[in-house]
């Protein structure tokens, strides 16, 4: 143990070698993700104007960028760009995780919470929670390797399928997952923010924190809201 | 006054240690929380048995030794410090733990008394600015904006007790690294080194164990000079600046 305060500078000193090197990776990647969901969920609202809407959205996805890019050219650059910051927000979320752990191995036998919100301390394992939704939904949607109620050609038709009354338990799935998402968005915009160096007083402090809390709103409710009316029979 | 102490009892940095119980009869409002502990160490004294080590210097909230982790919460239930502390804020009967900073960068090295030294170090790795020293010059030789000046002036007030570590569920130093890079770093005389600075002090903070910030803010809400979680802001901003210019 070093009891005297005598200088031991690490060997390297690089900015991109810090831990707040590490949160920058994982805000950009994180901010990706967001205006990710955010599409997503804009597009998903389109089963509210019918089959013919939705089926073209879909499909416009696929042509988007043609004839410049070849078909599904776009859709497969926005697919890697997405796995790219998945891989590298998992890699940054462990690393700090096992330092945390690592920074404090003897625990408080008393320790109360003064500020902490639920959504931060929600952080990690809703993140894992998070991981696993989303490989059960690219399993049930995009390969369709899961199939719940029925395939069919139509994506309109597979999203009514999916969340029918007989197969409640899509739709908790689902429900669990957006609150999930909802506190990881309301969580992590603030501190994404505030990791790029944008809240420096109090009034941008306030401001982030409404907006955190405005996207987990918009996003988790847009999200389940379509899915809400094919259980209650509206869209058919 | 009658209260309860447990208190974390522990021979030396390689003991285990464990809560030792105490009862105290003969307490009043008035006594500082720190007092209440020589009260507790003059009757152990007298019963011939080991004093609690705690740290303390000052006795008035300014030189930031005193800290001790009080039912759970760092300085215990009031924004300030443990010797500005007073049993007025405890009820009769209480029952109160008291704790040690928990932090493998700040190791115990008896009973509530933890090695603070990790903090010098981040210090000597570029908490500093570089001049000749001599007369001092004029204060107004060299104009600083008034903002600039009074939020130096607010992070200077960072006394280094370690509260925001002892608080942080990462044990993660940026409170008190961001206030001593946003007090250096506002200021004119802080700029030559000001990219280094960051760069070096956080790698040292690295270095030497503690974990990585979350935005949780429960630093801030520990810390009895009141810094906010803006110097965070300002030190993930420094380090990325310096990050552009090819640190
Ligand atoms: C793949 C599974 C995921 C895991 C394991 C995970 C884990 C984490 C962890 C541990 C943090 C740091 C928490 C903190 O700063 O307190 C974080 C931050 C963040 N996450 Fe995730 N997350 C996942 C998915 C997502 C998704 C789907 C989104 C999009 C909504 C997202 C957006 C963010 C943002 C914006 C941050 C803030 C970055 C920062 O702290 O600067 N994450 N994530
Ligand atoms: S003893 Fe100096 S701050 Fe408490």
């Amino acid at each position: 143990m070093r009891c005297v305060a005598t200088s031991t500078l690490p060997p390297s000193i690089q900015a991109r070698r810090t831990t707040i090197a590490m949160k920058l990776v994982m805000a950009v990647s994180g901010s990706l993700f967001v205006l990710f969901v955010i599409a997503h969920m804009y597009g998903n609202l389109k089963m509210f104007g019918g089959q013919a809407a939705y089926d073209d959205y879909a499909h416009h996805l696929r042509t988007l960028g043609e004839p410049i890019a070849p078909y599904s050219g776009v859709l497969w650059i926005i697919r890697v760009v997405l796995l790219g910051s998945v891989l590298a927000h998992i890699y940054s979320a462990f690393y700090l995780w096992s330092r945390a752990q690592g920074a404090r191995t003897t625990k408080y036998r008393m320790k109360k919470a003064a500020a902490a919100t639920i959504s931060a301390r929600f952080m990690r394992w809703g993140g894992v929670a998070l991981l696993l939704f989303l490989i059960w939904h690219i399993l049930q949607f995009t390969t369709r390797t899961i199939n719940v109620n029925g395939s069919h050609d139509s994506p309109y038709d597979n999203y009514v399928a999916a969340f029918q009354p007989s197969v409640w338990w899509v739709f908790v799935i689902y429900a669990l997952a957006m609150v999930a998402l909802a506190m990881h968005i309301r969580h992590g915009v603030w501190s994404a923010t505030q990791t790029l160096g944008w809240t420096g007083n109090v009034r941008a402090r306030r401001r982030a924190n409404t907006l955190a809390i405005t996207l987990a709103a918009v996003v988790s409710i847009g999200f389940i809201l379509p899915a809400v009316f094919v259980l209650f029979g509206v869209i058919k | 006054m009658k209260i309860t102490l447990k208190v974390w009892r522990q021979s030396g940095p390689k003991d285990s240690g464990g809560l030792a119980t105490y009862e105290l009869d003969d307490i009043t409002e008035d006594m500082s929380f720190l007092e209440v502990l020589d009260v507790l160490n003059e009757g152990l004294i007298t019963s011939g048995e080991e004093p609690v080590a705690f740290d303390s210097d000052c006795r008035e909230g300014i030189c930031g030794m005193c800290g001790l982790m009080i039912n759970g919460s760092a300085h215990g239930p009031e924004v300030t410090t443990t010797c500005q502390l007073h049993m007025r804020s405890f009820s009769d009967g209480e029952t109160i733990t008291v704790e040690p900073w928990r932090a493998d960068a700040f190791p115990v090295l008896k009973d509530l008394v933890v090695d603070r030294s990790a903090f010098d170090r981040i210090i000597q790795a570029g908490g500093f600015i570089s001049v000749n020293t001599g007369a001092a010059p004029d204060a107004h030789a060299v104009p600083v904006p008034k903002e600039n000046a009074d939020k130096a002036f607010a992070s200077a007030a960072c006394i280094g007790c370690g509260a925001c570590v002892a608080a942080c569920p990462n044990a993660s130093g940026m409170l008190f690294m961001g206030a001593k890079v946003t007090h250096l770093g506002l200021l004119p005389q802080g700029q030559p080194e000001r990219d280094a600075r960051v760069v070096k002090m956080v790698n040292q903070h690295d270095h030497e164990g503690f974990g990585g910030c979350t935005n949780i803010g429960e630093c801030a809400a520990a810390c009895p000079k009141e810094i906010p979680m803006d110097v965070i802001s300002q030190l993930n901003k420094d380090l990325r600046t310096a990050m552009q210019h090819g640190r």
